[in-house]
């Protein structure tokens, strides 16, 4: 397949293998790379890449994983949301198992009579607000700016083809603030940022200079197959190699430095910056957050409906917060596969298959010397 | 207006009998011609395999094939699998009121069709019909009943380490055919199910094969073939070892899998088989396969002393992970 068997290529994997433990050995010290995006986080588990590069990089997860990040008080909303008589509640696949208090999902809420659907695009949820005239269709809306675009886009064209019946209930959130509060958190040593790829197709590779600039740390803009990974760890090491430290863009075939303006321009149009957010995990972020332009705030879920707004703390065993922050590996939590597996799901990091429990549970245990049986 | 089901179809008399006369015995004949009696009369074999399925996919139509075809070939391949030779299906229907007698008879004769391709007999059934909103349009089940020659004994725990792991064509079409058929995921693709019987295709195993080379099959359907190889590795106390690069996924497939964040080793298969033989026989089986028709038969890995219970699969690069049980439906990811 064209664009994708390329970047799954052997021969090149193994070349950049190969180069990467030379640089490293070269280097003689341990370096921490964060990747920021789950996406990246479910590659690196998926194509067992840990185990292939030498034991001196290390990946520490971050928290570019849109569902994870959603507090459970969020997640409590939505399933308000759904109980309300004559609603609707639409969202993407992954949302579903997300758990809010008491440990109820939205999969649960549908099975016990709720009407949720899972749709691939916000513009299916318009599409069933169109369908379905007598009935409030809310899309329960999560994601970075990878996703808010759409949102956006089907928010202008709800209020173009005057669909009245169709309301946002917006979680999106920005990239840089949970970035600027991880580097603000002292004990984290981190060498670099392996940078998300689709967030910086819309952002642009340019929005992420402050982290060579006010950081100290080099960020390469990556892309999400194996090879994307690979080369962009030979690209930081080769920054240090060299003695620089810089915005590098590995996913030069998609991200531009300015990014989608349109996309940026449709964001300023419809959302409005959220005073503060809350973050699982990170607490609340100021300017952090996403909401309804006051020019669309009739398609704002939040004001059609009373929701409670529902405020609620964390499992008490949940150690989500520090696995998102990169603190904690996902098997250093005490409830992992114990408490916390894909099937029971105590936090949002094991629901996903971004999050780095989920992918670590479901791909990645197998540790090097188990890996090592099976060469 | 076209003629639709209604519950006078379920109720037991005239409608019903014509319904039985005219739809079923049509399609399937009579299992004691000129009698229907309330069960049918059968010469077996004196080792039998016995199993039964219940065959609820929507949309009942989708891109190369039908619940129809489906439900014969589910139940043909779960006795296939056994070792057994599949001889005899029952069919049991329920019917959704209002639905048209046209797509009814159209999802019989794919039946008859498929009942014909694996060799079987439908020699009993039942039809019952429910009102609107009871049903979705059409469930089936089908129960098959087969014998088992002597010499053939089946079980994961008959796998030794050092055998191979054999598959007999490209893995996920299923799964995908019918999730682009429900129409909204607003993607298109060339991709057909590939529900299919693979009786045959056992039978020439055990035709190149000393019996008791063969140590263990199964039809990876829901769940996919990381289901069944789970399944292998629990019940053999061994570890299996796949080889990411042996599983042929056919492009459009992986295509989808790929846009939509799914696994193919997680997706349904309704025509395939996976085998594990002696690995010295294992060439021998793979040409068995080519020769009987299977679409692309190879060896897709290894039983491997340990660790227990572990599936692992390597990838083309070296890299390895861990195989699990699928939890849940697979739900796609956002981004």
């Amino acid at each position: 397949m064209r664009f994708v068997d390329e970047y799954r290529d052997p021969q090149a994997a193994k070349e950049l293998i190969v180069a990467i433990k030379r640089l490293s050995d070269r280097l003689g010290r341990k370096l921490r790379f964060m990747e920021v995006c789950g996406g990246h986080t479910h590659t690196i588990y998926r194509h067992g890449l840990e185990q292939l590069l030498p034991e001196a990089v290390e990946f520490v997860h971050g928290p570019g994983c849109p569902v994870c990040v959603i507090p459970m008080g969020r997640v409590d909303d939505a399933l308000w949301l759904a109980a309300q008589p004559g609603v609707i509640l639409t969202t993407f696949g992954d949302m579903m198992r997300v758990p809010g208090g008491h440990k109820a999902s939205l999969l649960q809420a549908q099975a016990a009579g709720a009407d949720v659907r899972f749709v691939y695009s916000p513009l299916d949820a318009l599409k069933i607000a169109r369908d379905n005239p007598d009935r409030q269709v809310v899309f329960f809306a999560v994601g970075f700016e990878t996703t808010s675009p759409s949102t956006a886009v089907t928010v202008v064209q709800a209020d173009r083809l005057g669909v009245e019946n169709f309301s946002v209930f917006s979680n999106h959130v920005l990239i840089r603030p949970p970035l600027e509060a991880i580097l603000g958190t002292g004990g984290l040593q981190l060498d670099g940022f392996i940078g998300p790829g689709h967030v910086a197709t819309v952002v642009g590779s340019d929005h992420f200079r402050f982290i060579p600039a006010e950081h100290g740390l080099p960020i390469v803009i990556t892309g999400f197959e194996p090879l994307d990974i690979l080369q962009a760890v030979d690209m930081l090491l080769s920054q240090y190699r060299d003695g620089r430290c810089e915005v590098e863009n590995q996913y030069a075939r998609v991200v531009l430095p300015g990014g989608n303006p349109e996309a940026l321009r449709l964001l300023g149009e419809v959302f409005t910056l959220r005073e503060t957010f809350e973050w699982r995990g990170l607490g609340y972020i100021p300017l952090s957050g996403y909401g309804l332009a006051p020019r669309y705030q009739r398609f704002d879920a939040e004001r059609r409906f009373q929701v409670p707004g529902r405020r609620q703390a964390d499992h008490p065993a949940c150690q989500c917060g520090l696995v998102l922050t990169g603190q904690l590996k996902p098997w250093e939590c005490r409830v992992f596969g114990k408490g916390c597996t894909p099937e029971d799901p105590i936090g949002t990091c094991m629901v996903s298959p971004e999050g780095a429990c989920a992918a670590y549970f479901n791909y990645g245990r197998l540790h090097r010397e188990a890996a090592a049986a099976f060469a | 207006m076209s003629e639709v089901i209604t519950l006078a179809h379920g109720a037991g008399g005239k409608a019903t009998a014509k319904l039985i006369d005219e739809v079923f015995i049509t399609a399937f004949g009579a299992a004691n011609p000129g009698e229907l009696a309330d069960a049918a009369v059968l010469a077996t074999g004196a080792r039998s395999a016995f199993t039964t399925d219940s065959y609820v996919v929507s949309p009942i139509r989708f891109p190369g094939g039908s619940i129809g075809d489906l439900a014969v070939n589910g139940t043909v391949n779960d006795l296939a699998v056994s070792g057994a030779i599949a001889q005899y299906l029952s069919a049991g229907f329920v019917i959704e009121e209002g639905l048209e007698m046209e797509e009814l008879g159209a999802i019989v004769a794919d039946m008859a069709a498929a009942a014909a391709a694996a060799g079987v007999r439908i020699v009993t059934g039942d039809t019952k019909v429910v009102p609107k909103g009871a049903a979705d349009q059409l469930f089936i089940n089908t129960a098959g009943l087969g014998t088992v020659p002597e010499g053939r004994e089946l079980g994961a725990t008959r796998a030794q380490p050092g055998d191979a792991v054999i598959l007999s064509g490209p893995i996920a079409a299923h799964g995908m055919a019918v999730m682009l058929a429900r129409g909204n995921l607003a993607l298109e693709a060339d991709i057909r199910t590939d529900s299919a019987p693979i009786n045959h295709l056992v039978e020439a195993l055990y035709q190149a094969l000393d019996p008791g080379d063969v140590r263990w099959m199964r039809d990876p359907t829901r769940g996919g073939l990381a289901t069944v190889a789970n399944e292998l590795a629990k019940g053999s106390g061994h570890a299996v070892l796949l080889e990411d690069e042996a599983i042929p996924v056919e492009t459009a497939v992986r295509g989808a899998c790929d846009m939509l964040g799914i696994d193919p080793l997680y997706v349904a298969n309704e025509g395939r088989l996976v085998a594990v033989v002696a690995d010295d026989a294992a060439q021998a089986a793979v040409s068995a396969l080519q020769a009987a028709g299977a679409p692309q038969p190879g060896v897709i890995g290894q039983i491997r002393p340990g660790p227990e219970g572990v599936v692992a699969i390597r990838n083309a690069f070296g890299g390895t992970r861990l195989v699990d049980m699928l939890v849940g439906d697979p739900l796609p990811r956002i981004c």
